[in-house]
């Protein structure tokens, strides 16, 4: 029935009091008639009919409780208050109340419109309005808030500084919802503050995953400017061997390299843990379907990788020629630039480009010249083959591109000049005018080479004048017959003389180059054309364009001696017949990738407005430092479990209106993702711990074990929510405290009290995962453990999992497995027991275990075990380590050596195992609660 | 981002505009229109157009133009996709995208584009969270709402917004649970004059409409994984698990969606289910060319080749042709010069064949280029690839689902030159 309101919009249906019905119908009672009425508003604004006179009627119903009634109000709003800002003061107040609505959706919708409505004189409320959004419980609202930012920039640039206050607040969020709106912000606020990212590195990298597309492209591409201010180029050891990709390269890029060769001889080049991680997270992305986020990836990969790497990327691209033309175009055009400077990233994809019928013109002319950059001398007969099909195309753009093409291998490839030479010449016989132009042009560029071996193709080409029209050929033609008339010193006149005859009808191009023709004839043999010379001169002298006027009286100073003509005349001969360097055909794509790629700035080569140039990499690496995190921070940004991340199948959690779903979740949460323990591990490790304890309280022990498997088993089986997991683990009573042992912070989780507390703290939590859950299990139920005196004994009731340090085949027969022993470290307090179990499956004894070159973290320290002098074939032994993750989950790295070799391993610990069990009475709980209760926040 | 969008039908009127910041007059699209005159076909309209104020980023769907009006730095691919995904999500809502139903559907085209960007940003792409704000009109709901006055326009936030599963509706209620996935295979192929492949390569997706109550987990498994060179996941699809034992987990948003798109490793050698014997000349001299098509299948694994059809685009000179196909019908439209044969099924006994003359323009010379056939094919049940999916295994409820699997292989951009 909208087709009737298509009737009644035509512009006839409305007399000069038009709209008085819309007015009407706004001003009545019904939400119905108001609905229809904003209906038909909203169609004539979609024509774009103006509908600015209906503006009083309709803000009059922004208040209306019919939802679809007011969205549309909105609609009409925001279209036209920039037009009557008086008017649109009149909804500000109704905003206002919708930002202390209740409900998120209604808050957030109201922060949306009121930082949409671009009126000057609002802009303090929208301050005061993003600022409390920005710390909103909901994430959806603190999303919007982001939003906000830079619209209320682009309205008044004066609050850039209040603005990025509130960019630093949300950057620090931990939602994955947030992260693509605030980096979008960020962009367009203050894309230069590149110091507000340090902190958020690590974080931006982890959530990366699981933002959603959109932010996806955001964060990658500010993340590709962020490495390249921060870390080193990794390309800089390898141009010191020499590669053999970098052939082209001027002298100016050479010594460039040199220098950075020589740098690198100083300091080996050793990779930033930053650096690889953010290579790392990218790269499953590539996998993604949506064509900008690979691109982005790609981009990324291109810019920041070790060569050696980059190769991952070509594949994905690829595959996006399958995608629709648009995409095809964008991306074709970023290979172009890639072929350049990594031909052979793309080689075994050759065929890939081959060239449709059915292609776009567009797509075949950037596709061509993709074949044409990866042409080299093993696969150009193939190429050549495939263009020997293209030019029997329809398309006669495309077979002009592709003539050009084969110019291009032709002086690109020494062993095919003279065979692509034969084959344009064939095409001069074509029977199509614009082909055989581009072959005269082609032909002309390519015989500059070497004009001596090929005078015959010259006077074929000569004959070609009686019969071609296209200027640019014509031109190219009498060029040559000018500069080599010494090989064709017979026909060279005869051309100047039909030249001469149909000068005037000639087109200016043509004109100048006859007037050259006459010119060089006239040095090398003026008793034949003096005359001619002289007639064409004339003919120039009065013709209508000035240029040439211009040329004719230029050239008959220098070559008809008189008088007057100084000294120049003299070298007349050497200015006219001068050695010219032959043209050298270059990729309208070389040198494009100093923008970034997959930006709008490459596409067009040009910069666009915002572009951010990508910075030159450093000569030395910035501190790492400013990226370390509070442990806190760090806890939750590394151990973040992401849904993409994992293996195990996990329900979606929800965390709609709770107000403390973020302060108790995000803190405690997360894990190694290695370490995410499936539903059945955790049930075992439930089952094994069986302590020796007095009778009593192992009974009640029991029970609470029980509960609390099935707690986890209930979780299992409904895997909607762990919420309602946690709720349950609650109702049941168990308590985890923990205390990071170096920071003297405590967490508690869960509470033991009988019946349940009141959730003070609910830790409704959208990041909790399963192996966490294992992990504090272990911590729950070996209570033993919690009393320092009996841990040594307790301890080995705990089934601990054991994770593999060296495999048996890669150790050569040594495999080294190791756990967390979960005790104290005697020799250090806060190092953590690493128990490590080495196993000698090979044939001879192993000697003079030890490890050597521990590389860690800043502010991490390692205990060495006690080398190990001799382990016999087939025997076990186990040593203990001490490590101190400084309660952050970056990997220690090692090397772990034997009398004959050495190992490079690394141990990266689960979050669970960074934690230590206290034990409280209910009082001491509650009164440390009191005092600390979760100020993480 | 994006300041504003306009769409612009085949003959060139503009019939929507919406701006997400300032107005943009929509005069801009002038340039548009100059680029368009200056292609010679209408997908050869350059996707990007700088103009002195704006950059114009262009997709063409359904004979639609979709026009974006950017001001500053983008990643263009950024635009490009999004305008795709708007074209799906109205075909997702309207059935067809077509200036049409657009037209009839226009408040709801106003209110998902206001969903789908704030600030031209992206805010809400999936449809599953669209769904919930905005309910796709149908005939029924239309007609309830005339009378009630009741909306399309949910309330609450969707709670699949605030989930790490943002593709997923929460409550989803079936009484029959249902899973289906199809397999379809394309072969891309370029056959050369003798008939020897030049290139061919197979890609394939799994599309799925999954009706599921509830959260399930779904696991999918193949017989031979390894086949898959190169894939790209919808984001439910688990990438670890993918990794590490290269098998499909995810949650499935509801409805219909595209799981998978992959391709098929090149090494293995690609099974080409036709062939083509043409012989398609012009004598010098002659008004006349001789027309002789033969298709026959090969390598299908006893399955049969249905709805082939047949096209050719006939050279410029080429007046009419006089023709007579062994089955199914031929047109030949002699402006555009389009030749095409609805072959329909091969039937290996009696091959089709398409034999007669066509005729030239008087005087005109032999034409020099040569007609390339294109071949659309499809075959059921076969993946032509081999790829067989070995189960498929759902955790999380437990209602015992009802699984189907389908298997189809079509022909991509199947090319022979002559």
């Amino acid at each position: 029935f909208l087709r009737d309101y298509a009737a009644l919009l035509s512009p006839a249906a409305f007399p000069p009091h038009r709209h008085d019905d819309l007015k009407e119908m706004l001003d009545s009672n019904k939400d119905s008639l108001k609905l229809e009425a904003m209906k038909r508003i909203v169609a004539m604004i979609a024509r774009g009919k103006n509908a600015s006179d209906l503006f009083p009627a309709v803000v009059k119903n922004v208040a209306c409780k019919n939802i679809e009634v007011k969205k549309l109000v909105y609609v009409y709003l925001v279209r036209y208050a920039e037009e009557q800002q008086d008017l649109a003061l009149l909804s500000i107040s109704t905003f206002q109340r919708g930002l202390k609505d209740p409900n998120q959706l209604i808050r957030a919708s109201a922060l949306r419109v009121l930082s949409s409505i671009r009126v000057t004189i609002i802009v303090p409320i929208m301050m005061l309005a993003i600022k409390e959004a920005a710390s909103d419980m909901s994430p959806y609202v603190r999303k919007t808030a982001a939003h906000a930012i830079p619209k209320l920039y682009s309205l008044d640039p004066e609050q850039k500084d209040q603005l990025i206050e509130v960019i630093e607040k949300l950057l620090a969020d931990k939602t994955t919802l947030v992260a693509g709106s605030v980096v979008m912000a960020f962009e367009e606020v203050c894309p230069e503050r590149i110091d507000l990212i340090h902190k958020n590195y690590r974080k931006l990298c982890n959530l990366l995953i699981d933002v959603e597309e959109w932010g996806q492209v955001v964060i990658i591409n500010m993340l590709t400017r962020y490495a390249r201010t921060q870390f080193l180029n990794p390309n800089i050891n390898k141009t010191f061997y020499g590669s053999d990709e970098d052939e082209d390269e001027d002298e100016e890029e050479k010594e460039k390299k040199a220098e950075a060769a020589a740098m690198a001889k100083r300091k080996p080049y050793v990779m930033d843990p930053d650096h690889r991680l953010l290579l790392r997270n990218t790269k499953p992305l590539l996998q993604s379907r949506n064509a900008a986020v690979v691109m982005a990836v790609a981009q990324l990969y291109f810019h920041l990788a070790p060569k050696a790497e980059v190769g991952v990327i070509a594949k994905a691209l690829v595959r996006l020629l399958r995608s629709h033309s648009e995409v095809q175009y964008v991306v074709l055009q970023n290979v172009a630039t890639m072929t350049i400077k990594r031909r052979g990233m793309f080689e075994p994809y050759l065929k890939s480009f081959y060239i449709r019928s059915t292609d776009p013109t567009q797509i075949k002319i950037l596709k061509l010249e993709v074949l044409t950059n990866l042409a080299n001398e093993t696969n150009i007969s193939t190429i050549l083959r495939e263009f020997q099909t293209y030019i029997k195309s329809m398309d006669k753009d495309f077979v002009a591109a592709t003539i050009q093409a084969i110019g291009r291998c032709a002086t690109n490839i020494g062993e095919v000049r003279d065979t692509c030479l034969n084959g344009l010449v064939q095409l001069l016989s074509n029977r199509d005018e614009l082909v055989v132009a581009e072959s005269v042009v082609v032909i002309k560029k390519l015989l500059q080479m070497q004009p001596e071996k090929h005078s015959d193709i010259i006077k074929h080409m000569a004959k070609l004048t009686d019969n071609i029209q296209v200027p640019m050929a014509r031109a190219s033609i009498l060029w040559l017959i000018g500069e080599y008339c010494e090989h064709v010193p017979k026909i060279a006149p005869d051309v100047l003389r039909k030249m001469a005859k149909s000068f005037t009808n000639e087109e200016d191009i043509v004109k100048l180059q006859i007037l050259n023709l006459a010119a060089k004839l006239y040095l090398t043999n003026s008793k034949q054309t003096k005359l001619l010379t002289q007639y064409v001169l004339n003919l120039a002298k009065y013709d209508q364009n000035y240029d040439i006027r211009d040329r004719a009286r230029f050239i008959r100073q220098l070559i008809v001696p008189t008088e007057k003509s100084g000294a120049l005349s003299k070298y007349a001969k050497k200015l006219f017949l001068a050695l010219k360097p032959a043209p050298v055909l270059e990729s309208p794509f070389k040198d494009r990738d100093h923008f970034q790629l997959g930006s709008l700035s490459h596409l067009l080569n040009a910069k666009a407005g915002g572009y951010q140039e990508l910075p030159d990499w450093p000569e030395s690496a910035p501190d790492p430092s400013v990226r370390n995190v509070e442990v806190k921070e760090s806890v939750r940004a590394v151990g973040t479990v992401t849904y993409r991340n994992t293996g195990a199948p996990r329900g979606p959690q929800q965390t709609e209106g709770s107000e403390e779903s973020d302060s108790a979740s995000g803190s405690e949460s997360g894990s190694g993702s290695e370490g995410s323990g499936s539903a059945s591990e955790s049930e075992e490790s439930g089952e094994v711990s069986v302590s020796e304890e007095e009778e009593g309280e192992e009974e009640e022990k029991k029970t609470k074990k029980r509960e609390l498997k099935k707690a986890v088993q209930e979780s299992e089986r409904s895997p909607t929510h762990f919420e309602g997991f946690i709720n349950l683990l609650f109702s049941r009573g168990f308590l985890f405290s923990v205390r990071f042992p170096s920071l003297n912070v405590d967490f508690y989780l869960f509470l033991p009290v009988e019946p349940a507390p009141s959730p003070q703290v609910t830790p409704v939590n959208n990041l909790l995962s399963n192996s966490l859950v294992t992990d504090l299990e272990g911590l729950s139920l070996s209570e033993a453990v919690l009393s320092p005196a009996v841990s040594r004994n307790a301890s080995v009731f705990l089934a601990l999992k054991s994770y593999e340090l060296l495999h048996r085949i890669t150790g050569e027969g040594l495999s080294v497995e190791y756990c967390f022993s979960r005790q104290p470290f005697s020799p250090d307090a806060n190092m953590v027991a690493v128990q490590m179990q080495f196993t000698n499956s090979s044939t001879s004894d192993t000697k003079n275990l030890h490890m050597e070159d521990v590389k860690l973290q800043s502010g991490m320290r390692v205990k060495d075990f006690p080398e190990i002098e001799s382990l016999p074939a087939g025997e076990t032994a186990t040593a203990v380590m001490g490590i101190d993750f400084c309660d952050s989950t970056q990997a220690a790295n090692f090397q772990l050596c034997t009398h004959t070799r050495k190992f490079f391993v690394s141990i990266q610990p689960p979050v669970g195992e960074l934690m230590r069990p206290v034990f409280l009475t209910e009082n001491e709980f509650k009164k440390e609660q009191g005092e600390r209760s979760f100020k993480v926040q | 981002m994006i300041h504003s969008l306009f769409l612009i039908n085949a003959s060139g009127d503009i019939f929507l505009e919406k701006h997400w910041k300032s107005v943009v007059s929509r005069s801009v699209c002038d340039y548009f229109f100059e680029a368009q005159e200056r292609a010679t076909e209408p997908e050869n309209v350059p996707p990007v157009i700088p103009t002195p104020h704006h950059y114009l980023i262009s997709v063409l769907r359904h004979r639609i133009y979709f026009v974006a009006v950017i001001q500053s730095e983008v990643p263009p691919l950024f635009v490009i996709e999004f305008l795709h995904r708007v074209v799906d999500t109205f075909q997702d809502y309207f059935g067809v995208c077509t200036e049409a139903a657009i037209k009839d559907n226009v408040v709801v085209v106003y209110e998902l584009l206001e969903e789908m960007l704030d600030n031209g940003f992206p805010l809400a792409t999936e449809s599953n969270i669209l769904k919930e704000l905005i309910k796709p009109p149908t005939i029924l709901r239309t007609m309830v709402n005339t009378i009630t006055g009741s909306t399309n326009v949910g309330e609450q936030l969707p709670t699949g917004q605030l989930s790490v599963v943002p593709w997923r509706r929460t409550g989803v209620k079936y009484t029959n649970n249902e899973a289906y996935f199809d397999v379809v295979e394309e072969i891309d192929a370029i056959i050369d004059k003798s008939g020897s492949t030049i290139t061919a390569e197979i890609q394939g997706v799994i599309d799925a409409c999954v009706k599921l109550t509830g959260m399930p987990d779904l696991t999918l498994s193949f017989m031979n994984p390894r086949l898959l060179d190169d894939v790209s996941f919808h984001p439910c699809v688990r990438f670890k698990r993918w990794e590490a034992e290269r098998i499909l987990s995810f949650i499935p948003p509801d409805g219909n969606f595209r799981l998978l798109s992959y391709h098929v490793s090149s090494q293995n050698l690609v099974a080409i289910p036709v062939y083509v014997k043409h012989n398609i000349t012009f004598r010098e001299g002659s008004s006349q060319g001789r027309f002789d098509l033969t298709l026959g299948p090969k390598q299908t694994m006893g399955k049969a080749v249905e709805s082939v059809l047949v096209s050719s685009q006939l050279p410029r000179g080429v007046l009419n042709a006089n023709l007579n196909p062994s089955q199914g019908t031929y047109t030949f439209d002699p402006v555009t010069k389009l030749l095409t044969w609805d072959v329909g099924k091969i039937n290996p006994q009696k091959l089709p064949s398409l034999k007669g003359t066509m005729n030239l323009q008087a005087g005109a010379s032999k034409p020099d280029e040569n007609p390339t056939i294109n071949i659309q094919f499809k075959i059921q049940q076969m993946a032509i690839s081999g790829l067989k999916v070995n189960r498929l295994d759902m955790y999380g409820e437990k209602y015992k689902p009802f699984k189907g699997i389908k298997y189809m292989t079509k022909a991509g951009k199947f090319q022979v030159r002559t």
